[in-house]
């Protein structure tokens, strides 16, 4: 046997539980939900056309679109800074902040989702602080709106958007802001000029990891939104468990996924993904 | 024609921690002047420069640019033109983008802008590359525009830190001449660090020779190779070899020594060299005559090498101690014993710097 001929069956032996894995328990399932999408009494796309011909649905879906928009927004903000101070941190100080950005990631999404709750309820302790202090008469409504399902999906996003943007950040070379320095510019152009559009590949990936999370969350727009926040996810779940229309939920699904796959492509031909979600 | 303005650093000092990277060090670079700072890693001369440039806060002391205190400026105030080591290009960033970089941050009308970046890359022999992507470039070039970038801002000072490290060996002497060209051209002062003995020769008006945070010695190349203050300065500057030994007796700028296992070596006494003890006599190799046994030591070649022009031959005296001398090619190579010999007047007397790191240097 040839060299490259045993390495490229090293290659697939490697790779192979991984693949049968997924075969069996993520390729078969979503080909007999698919199965189910097109098996419909009334015609193989008859449940799409009802999906996407119905304003109430497309309703759910600009919903979610707009949800995962401004939530991925949000994160972004929020990550852009936490990532630059972990770049900044030296030591124990730098372990000590790292473990902070990690923590979430380690606490089921449920019991944050319920902690969120907790917190935000109408006797909850913000109602409570606030009352005492008398800057309200009567408690806010804090909960099962579109402000406490953005609390609650960006703080379990997050940690997926300083990731990324951190990675970029470390790969920049720090001579070149020095270069800047050196050659009159104001660190206000230093920034947007060399190190915004140095790190923008972190920012890109960021970006696109958490809107493809938020598009599909359910757990927590579930349990912190009102009825009139009602997302795909959801949808789809009351569709199954409520309604008994597979049909309908699995053409739902397709739609998602399709908007994912077409997000992807487009944001791909800007940013080589692969290099910006990788640190070197 | 000299654009440049003078730069002097007075008790200039830094520490890192507990490391004394640069002791209290005055220097004054006159306006115009191609100043190097020659020495091994870590005797703070990209301390020193970088002290210059803003980039690094001394200790103590302080810098003054065409008189002017710029101690407390950052670098971005000082008007200075820095050439890294990797170059520091915006990698994203166009040719004329990185050349007009600084032209912005200036505020300069765009027209202006235009028409500098155009002369800069001329001067660099860049003409029509300016919309090229740097990673387009080769390492020669990147180097080209790093240089365009510092200089189209008309910096007071030029600051290059060691800007032919990447380069491979025959681009660097080409390199070395092209800088040596466009300091003719620009007259700016400036501040040039590297390791490289050659780049030193080539290139400087004066070469500060700098070890263990100080600089050992100051002058021009001929200075510095014929009169080196201490055994260091005499061992990084051109090839040499010493004689280590006890100082016998200095006598109307003559000294003699006593080198274990050889005798009596004469030569031309340093200064201050009254009162030492141990010593170095510095020959060079270009000093050393090699005959068929006549006067004069007896050695043998271990080596030989030939360079073209030259012919290096490594000698062996009789007290172990290896010589390195060289001789036209196309004299040949003396076969069988040998003895060398040199004139007095030509060898140095000089203070042996402790402890040396001279390693066995090749021809």
């Amino acid at each position: 046997m040839s060299l490259t001929a045993r390495g490229h069956l090293a290659t697939a032996l490697l790779l192979l539980p991984a693949l049968l894995f997924i075969a069996v328990w993520f390729v078969t399932p979503l080909a007999q939900l698919f199965q189910l999408s097109v098996s419909d009494k009334a015609g193989p796309f008859a449940p799409y056309a009802q999906l996407l011909g119905s304003e109430v649905y497309r309703r759910v879906f600009v919903n979610t679109l707009w949800l995962a928009l401004t939530v991925t927004a949000i994160s972004i903000l929020l990550a852009y800074p936490t990532a630059y101070v972990l770049t900044r941190l030296k030591g124990w100080w730098w372990t000590l902040a790292f473990y902070c950005v990690l923590f979430p990631f380690w606490i089921s999404v449920l019991i944050r989702t319920f902690a969120w709750m907790l917190l935000l309820e109408k006797n909850g302790p913000i109602n409570r602080v606030l009352l005492e202090l008398g800057a309200i008469d009567r408690p806010l409504e804090l909960l099962f709106n579109a402000g406490s399902v953005h609390i609650g999906m960006v703080h379990v996003l997050l940690p997926y958007a300083v990731l990324p943007i951190y990675a970029a950040m470390i790969r920049v070379d720090h001579r070149l802001l020095l270069a800047s320095d050196g050659l009159g510019a104001a660190p206000l152009m230093t920034f947007l000029r060399i190190y915004l559009p140095l790190t923008m590949p972190g920012v890109t990936a960021a970006a696109v990891f958490v809107f493809l999370l938020a598009l599909g969350f359910f757990i927590t727009p579930a349990l912190l939104g009102g009825v009139s926040a009602i997302t795909v996810a959801m949808l789809i779940e009351q569709l199954v468990n409520e309604r008994l229309v597979w049909s309908l939920a699995g053409a739902a699904s397709f739609i998602l996924l399709a908007v994912i796959f077409a997000l992807l492509a487009l944001a791909a031909r800007f940013v080589p993904l692969g290099q910006a979600l990788v640190a070197r | 024609m000299s654009a440049g303005r003078s730069v002097a650093f007075a008790g200039i000092a830094r520490s890192f921690g507990a490391v004394q990277a640069l002791r209290p060090t005055d220097l004054a670079v006159a306006a115009g002047e191609f100043l190097t700072l020659l020495g091994p890693s870590g005797s703070g001369k990209t301390t020193l420069l970088n002290i210059a440039a803003g980039y690094i806060a001394p200790s103590a002391g302080r810098v003054l640019i065409d008189g002017r205190d710029v101690t407390a400026l950052p670098a971005r105030q000082r008007n200075i033109g820095m050439v890294f080591q990797n170059y520091a290009l915006f990698p994203h960033l166009t040719v004329a983008g990185n050349v007009a970089y600084g032209l912005k941050a200036r505020g300069r009308p765009a027209d202006e802008i235009a028409r500098r970046i155009g002369d800069a890359l001329a001067l660099v022999q860049l003409d029509g590359l300016g919309e090229r992507a740097i990673s387009a470039l080769s390492g020669g070039q990147q180097q080209r525009v790093a240089l365009a970038r510092a200089l189209v801002i008309e910096p007071d000072v030029l600051l290059m830190d060691e800007p032919l490290g990447a380069l491979d060996r025959q681009l660097r002497k080409h390199v070395q001449l092209e800088i040596r060209r466009l300091h003719r051209e620009h007259g700016r002062t400036t501040i040039y660090v590297t390791h490289d003995q050659e780049e030193a020769l080539v290139m400087s008006d004066r070469i500060g020779v700098m070890r263990d945070g100080r600089i050992a010695q100051l002058g021009t190349a001929r200075e510095l190779y014929e009169n080196p203050i201490d055994s260091f300065v005499a061992s990084f500057l051109g090839e040499s070899n010493l004689l280590d030994g006890r100082l016998i007796s200095v006598n109307h700028g003559r000294a003699r020594l006593d080198v274990p296992g050889l005798g009596v070596v004469e030569g031309v006494a340093a200064d201050g060299l009254e009162g030492m003890s141990d010593v170095a006599a510095l020959v060079r190799p270009e000093d050393v005559a090699v005959e068929p046994a006549r006067g004069g030591w007896p050695a043998r070649i271990e080596e030989v090498v030939y360079l073209g022009d030259l012919t290096a031959l490594k000698v062996r005296l009789a007290n172990g101690q290896d010589i390195w001398c060289r001789r036209h090619a196309r004299l040949g190579v003396p076969a069988g014993a040998v003895t060398i010999g040199w004139e007095a007047a030509a060898i140095r007397i000089l203070p042996r710097s402790q402890p040396t790191k001279t390693e066995e240097r090749t021809p």
